[in-house]
């Protein structure tokens, strides 16, 4: 078992154009937990999560993974959920599975295949003809099935009803490599909050806030979906008031 | 087994006050196989590690004892099981007592509608 820090970023920024996504963050992540990373639409957790993996490079700062720089090794040891789907729609659930085996040496068949099975999904589906939901499944039955140490969750929870949710909700907490540590972005904080270990806030490209879950339910006597909604609580427009004018 | 997590706490310590109640309960018999992590975390829907807090601090006050050949097995220590399930008990009473106080009521006056309500039901 490996020890040490997992994930260390430092004063990395990252601008698109003009605009600034993400904000001298310095960052610190452990082994072998479960972490929330959680903030409203917008506020960076995708670049976050793309400059981990590698998909983008930072405009200043340096990210370390495993105390290596993101490239062909970190690929290696991170399995990576997108925010979107990107499985060809003519491929079938067989196609998928070999594909994963030839990319991944980590990759588990036998565990992706059984678990496939349990969810009457047949080795000759195709990815065209399923539900949003079943898709979403299936991918994340793919990456969970690899033995990362650390496994990127892009929204794996945004766009599925609340029982397919937990589904996903009980593969992930059920199949992680336990030396791993799992990062999940969401803005679904209630529905995970259970399963997390830590929290992450990020708010307009800045990290505010990183810390262990008891610690701030100790400290604070509120749920995380609580305390993330004082956080991020914004004043509702309610229209010009004409005595302003 | 059942669980009932409050979010605005710690869910350890809800967990392993839960797993305390069903051993002085009985639903897991004294010197017998106690579940796994694994099975525990699944049933409750929190992740490992969590579990695995509450499982240490049960072992840490005696309840489970890990065996290496047989795995974890509930205590057969029924001294220490009988004076959590007397605490348990106190600390319900006294929940209850400062409730009805709460709606003005004093500690006789509970006492004597607990026996009037003994007597009617016979």
């Amino acid at each position: 078992m490996k020890t040490g820090t997992l994930i260390e970023c430092f004063d990395v920024s990252k601008a698109f154009g003009s605009k600034l996504a993400l904000n001298r963050v310095n960052l610190s992540v452990g082994r072998g937990k479960v972490i929330g990373l959680l903030g409203p639409n917008g506020s960076g957790k995708t670049t976050f999560i793309k400059l981990i993996n590698g998909l983008i490079r930072p405009t200043k700062g340096e990210i370390l993974i495993d105390g290596r720089k993101p490239g062909v090794y970190t690929k290696l040891i991170i399995s990576y959920l997108p925010d979107r789907p990107y499985f060809a729609d003519w491929m079938t659930v067989k196609d998928v599975l070999s594909m994963f085996s030839e990319f991944y040496q980590d990759f588990d068949r036998n565990k992706a295949e059984n678990m496939c099975a349990a969810m009457n999904i047949q080795p000759e589906d195709r990815i065209k003809t399923m539900s949003k939901g079943t898709r979403e499944k299936v991918q994340l039955v793919l990456v969970m099935s690899r033995k990362a140490q650390l496994y990127l969750l892009d929204e794996p929870i945004a766009g599925v009803d609340p029982a397919a949710r937990d589904y996903i909700l009980t593969t992930i907490i059920n199949n992680y490599n336990e030396d791993g540590t799992v990062i999940i972005s969401t803005h679904l904080i209630s529905d995970i909050e259970r399963i997390l270990d830590e929290v992450i806030f990020i708010k307009d490209g800045k990290m505010v806030r990183h810390e262990s879950v008891d610690e701030i339910k100790e400290k604070e006597g509120k749920s995380i979906d609580d305390v993330f909604k004082d956080t991020f609580r914004m004043e509702p427009f309610m229209g010009v008031n004409r005595n302003d004018r | 087994m059942k669980w009932k997590l409050d979010d605005s706490r710690p869910i350890w310590p809800q967990l392993k006050e839960q797993l305390i109640i069903a051993i002085v309960a009985g639903e897991y018999k004294m010197g017998g196989a106690f579940p796994t992590v694994r099975e525990l975390a699944e049933s409750a829907g929190v992740n490992r590690n969590t579990m695995q807090r509450a499982l240490s601090e049960l072992e840490h006050d005696g309840f489970v004892i890990t065996n290496r050949t047989v795995g974890r097995v509930v205590t057969t220590d029924e001294g220490l099981v009988a004076k959590m399930k007397e605490s348990i008990a106190k600390q319900t009473i006294e929940k209850f007592i400062r409730e009805m106080e709460a709606i003005g009521y004093s500690e006789d006056d509970v006492v004597k509608m607990i026996k009037k309500r003994g007597e009617e039901d016979k």
